[in-house]
């Protein structure tokens, strides 16, 4: 049976191979996050991938889309663009279109956004008083996207008990797979 | 990826142009321009993708602000929908408020149509359609009609 198989590689790994896995363990941990950071760097972007959580932007993202981002400082926000912005003070990332801007002589921008999917502009979601957006709260431009792969992610946030077991799986895995 | 199956075309042509002078109810109280166009539009096009995002946007520069842009009006075309349009008489879907009062005389407010496609998966990319048609303002505020 699978599982008595694994608990006898378990017994049968002395020390040292115990040692040598979590040692790869971290390895594989440490390479993902640099090429996370590598992604942060050359997209210009505090998060180059996002998750689309909502409807507002259907029939183009559903819930659970991939979508990539830059933020590249010499490209200027232009009509039609689709946004991630944070709203200040809150956590969510709200993925929308460009509807207008007015931009200063010296870069200065402010504009609006709205849902493609919504009936009103994105004015009822900013903060009270506030009427534009600024570039200071751009988290990226949409550039690319993938269908349907962010479920997961999604997922994993509705139902920690998931998060856990996937954590749990992925690390016993690694942990006790011999190369 | 997409493919254009023939070179993306468009006919836009507006009919009538008029600024009004209010209270921004939008958002900014302020009392800003507000523009009045109707336009028609002729396309003829092909495509083979998940989705078309159309938009008409006005650009124009003002004294207050070197770049303004506004979206007009807006189209979601799914694949399967007829992509020649033929519309005519077009009201603008928003309310094309100005920051300020940049509109009155202002004889340099272009009008250009673009598009986001939205492919099945991949790049989305933004294209603005060639030519672009100019929309003169009056100089004077249109006082027979008000919002």
């Amino acid at each position: 049976m699978l599982s008595l198989d694994f608990l006898d590689d378990v017994r049968r790994m002395n020390r040292r191979q115990l040692y040598y896995q979590v040692l790869n363990f971290g390895m594989i941990v440490s390479s993902a996050l640099m090429i996370w950071k590598g992604l942060m760097v050359i997209t210009g972007s505090e998060s180059p991938i996002v998750v689309v959580l909502s409807g507002s932007m259907e029939p183009a993202f559903h819930r659970g889309d991939l979508l990539f981002l830059t933020n590249r400082v010499e490209d200027p926000i232009r009509v039609g663009e689709i946004v991630v912005f944070r709203i200040e003070g809150r956590e969510i990332p709200i993925v929308h279109r460009v509807l207008k801007i007015h931009e200063k002589q010296n870069g200065h921008i402010k504009f609006l956004t709205k849902g493609d999917n919504n009936a009103v502009d994105d004015r009822g979601l900013y903060k009270q008083g506030q009427h534009w957006l600024e570039k200071k709260d751009v988290v990226g431009r949409a550039r690319g996207f993938v269908p349907y792969i962010g479920i997961v992610t999604i997922l994993m946030n509705d139902y920690p008990k998931f998060k856990y077991a996937v954590l749990f799986l992925l690390g016993l895995f690694v942990l006790v797979h011999r190369e | 990826m997409f493919f254009f199956h023939s070179l993306p075309l468009f006919a836009l042509s507006p009919t009538l142009a008029y600024v009004i002078c209010q209270k921004d109810f939008t958002g900014p109280r302020e009392r800003s321009d507000l523009g009045f166009i109707t336009f028609d539009i002729k396309n003829i096009f092909d495509w083979n993708v998940k989705q078309l995002f159309l938009y008409l946007s006005a650009e124009y520069s003002t004294k207050n602000n070197a770049l303004n842009q506004v979206v007009l009006w807006d189209k979601i075309v799914l694949r399967g929908d007829n992509p020649r349009l033929l519309l005519k008489d077009m009201k603008t879907k928003y309310f094309f408020f100005d920051d300020g009062n940049g509109l009155k005389g202002n004889r340099n407010v272009t009008l250009t149509l673009s598009w986001n496609v939205v492919p099945n998966a991949g790049i989305l990319p933004l294209v603005t359609g060639s030519g672009h048609v100019s929309v003169p303002f009056p100089d004077t505020y249109e006082i027979t009609k008000s919002y």
